[in-house]
């Protein structure tokens, strides 16, 4: 074998190999799971991540139009939330897309947003909409109470857009 | 181009992203990669393509594919990059071990046999234990039952080898006369971390919680020391009577880090340091073989100049003759390191043959194992899911950096294998074992949640409710 063939092939190989490397990176970098992050990349990537991407962004808006324009409409006019947003506490910045289900909170495993919280019952509260979409907030008999602004709850709330729930030291609030 | 768009729409009718096609497409990547690495073996050594080369690209290919139909199948959800970043550790490592196979200083030898088809068989067997415990474990919750078993299964496994004779210095393998030998060690390492995970989970919060403030170090009660004290112990007696530094530093680490992830506290980090280095330097003072070890370490290039121990030193030598990018596969002269070379020292050849440049990709590949792994314990959902994930993934980052550390001169060689790469049975077993308990939490974690079930406890209240 010649020189020059080997050393083409010895480079080659390395560049193979990190190539596989980067291409594995970009895996991880397009691979978004679970509780979403609330940064949202404007830039649409490589091919397999497009339709992953689209998913996600799809529904907000299609919701939002059906919410104006469908059976919702004299709400629609002051905007319904679209997600739930924890903006204090260890899970701070993790978002949840508000689409018509029970958003359960506790320290509970099966909970919807899995408080890590020393001040937070096992089955703390619930946020689910009404018949008329509003959002409401009931506490389920917790043991150091969930706060809504600076109130004890006592019975099922509706939750006024970007007012904070405490739930020990766990901020949340809802967002458009 | 069109291939493409229709790719894009098959995908996206598939429903929630699974990713199992990505993995498809990285997993032929990494049966490629050695392909062409076992390729310019061949080319470099003999001028022309290796005899074997279909059976083993077909060899590793059939394993990938096998593997990769099972995770479909069984582990939809499962991490994408799990089992290609794997695959490739292990087909490279064939490849290696196939062209020290081929070395003629090592061929001279007295016990010399091909390493290689050996290899090729455990990988085989390894991926068949990958398969089985992901068509059998349905769910890792269900090892959270077996907690004190485990503990009392790892104990076993690791006394066990002291009643065996010592083999190069170190008593970790079970001899099962006619069948071989194995290094149990490996196993325990993923059964502890099940104790482990089970035993924190349970008691993190009395860990966590009872301690009194001390100079911004929390410290914990008396009592709650007790088990750090004991595994402390044991890895202690390991090092003394097996005389073997790798599994011993391996096993306390895991139960540093897991109680460290379990409790948040820097405090157990301390103390575990603090306690393994004292326990280092008091064996030290005793135990010939690990003296002997820590000479070779501290002066690597007097024990080669006496001719003791010159391992270290020739994989230092080629380490620094692979340079930046390295010799080129199949023109190193790794094999000067004699014993072991396919073994605790393959990363020498790595070093040598493909250089800074190859080992750096290497050790990310290793690295982003360890992050998956890690990712993993981040979505999982249950805290025993999560501390054992965690625990898996620290057990295989340790390894990692022992023997790496150990080769390259960094700290006092161990008997520990490279991960998939280095040969040995036990070796790529337990870790394929790793690797499937990693990619079932990860399929749990991953799985779109389902419709949440109405709780019997909003029912009643609703039912009670005026």
């Amino acid at each position: 074998m010649s020189e020059l063939t080997l050393t083409v092939m010895r480079l080659g190989f390395l560049a193979v190999l990190w190539l596989f490397v980067i291409v594995a990176v970009q895996v991880i970098r397009s691979d978004l799971f679970g509780t979403r992050v609330t940064q949202r990349g404007s830039r649409r990537g490589g091919q397999d991540r497009q339709p992953q991407r689209a998913q996600q962004t799809a529904p907000p808006q299609q919701r939002q139009q059906q919410q104006s324009g469908g059976r919702r409409a004299e709400r629609g006019r002051r905007g319904a939330p679209t997600k739930l947003v924890v903006s204090e506490g260890t899970l701070t910045g993790t978002t949840v897309a508000l689409q018509g289900q029970t958003i359960s909170l506790g320290r509970a495993h099966d909970s919807t947003i899995v408080l890590d919280d020393d001040y937070a019952s096992s089955r703390h509260a619930r946020i689910y909409p009404d018949r008329d979409g509003q959002w409401i907030v009931e506490d389920l008999g917790s043991t150091n109470g969930t706060y809504l602004d600076r109130t004890r709850l006592t019975t099922p709330t509706p939750i006024p857009l970007g007012a904070p729930i405490r739930i020990g030291k766990t901020v949340i609030e809802l967002r458009k | 181009m069109s291939s493409n768009t229709t790719n894009t729409t098959t995908i996206s009718t598939a429903g929630p992203p699974s990713r199992r096609n990505t993995e498809l497409a990285l997993l032929a990547f990494s049966v490629l990669i050695p392909c062409f690495a076992y390729a310019n073996v061949g080319l470099a050594l003999d001028g022309e393509m290796p005899s074997g080369m279909l059976g083993y690209g077909l060899g590793l290919g059939l394993l990938a594919g096998v593997g990769h139909v099972v995770v479909r199948k069984f582990a939809r959800y499962a991490d994408p990059l799990l089992l290609p970043l794997a695959t490739l550790l292990n087909g490279i490592g064939l490849v290696i071990i196939w062209r020290l196979d081929q070395a003629p200083r090592l061929m001279a030898k007295k016990f010399f046999h091909p390493s290689a088809p050996n290899q090729l068989l455990f990988s085989a067997l390894g991926i068949a234990l990958f398969v089985a415990v992901l068509i059998f474990l349905k769910d890792h919750r269900i090892l959270q039952r077996y907690t004190y078993i485990s503990m009392v299964v790892a104990l076993i496994l690791l006394v066990a080898p002291m009643f065996f004779p010592a083999k190069f210095g170190a008593r970790i393998w079970i001899t099962i006369p006619g069948l071989g030998s194995l290094q149990p060690g490996e196993f325990a390492k993923i059964i502890l971390a099940i104790f482990f995970a089970g035993y924190l989970m349970v008691k993190r919060d009395a860990l966590a919680l009872a301690s009194r403030r001390f100079m911004g170090l929390y410290l914990p009660r008396g009592r709650d020391l007790g088990p750090i004290l004991v595994v402390w112990a044991v890895s202690i007696l390991i090092l003394v009577f097996e005389t073997d530094l790798g599994t011993s530093l391996l096993f306390f680490g895991m139960f540093v880090v897991m109680l460290y992830v379990a409790t948040e506290r820097t405090s157990w980090i301390v103390f575990g340091l603090l306690m393994s280095a004292g326990g280092a330097v008091f064996v030290n003072t005793f135990e010939p073989h690990v003296q002997q070890r820590v000479d070779a370490w501290l002066h690597p290039f007097d024990a080669f100049k006496d001719g003791s121990s010159d391992q270290i030193a020739q994989a230092l030598m080629a380490f620094g003759s692979g340079g930046v990018f390295g010799t080129g596969w199949g023109q190193g002269h790794s094999d000067l390191i004699g014993f072991a070379a396919n073994s605790d020292f393959i990363l020498a050849t790595v070093g040598e043959e493909l250089g800074l440049a190859g080992v750096m990709a290497i050790l990310l590949i290793y690295g982003l194992i360890v992050e998956r792994g890690l990712r993993t314990a981040l979505a999982a959902r249950d805290p025993f899911g999560k501390l054992l994930a965690c625990g898996l993934s620290a057990a295989f980052g340790i390894q990692v950096f022992v023997v790496a550390g150990g080769v390259m001169g960094l700290i006092p060689l161990t008997g520990m294998t490279m991960p998939f790469m280095a040969q040995g049975g036990s070796s790529v077993l337990a870790n394929w074992a790793l690797v499937a308990i990693l990619v079932k939490i990860s399929d749990t974690a991953r799985r779109p949640a389902p419709a949440p079930a109405p709780s019997p406890d909003a029912e009643m209240t609703q039912v009670v409710r005026p």
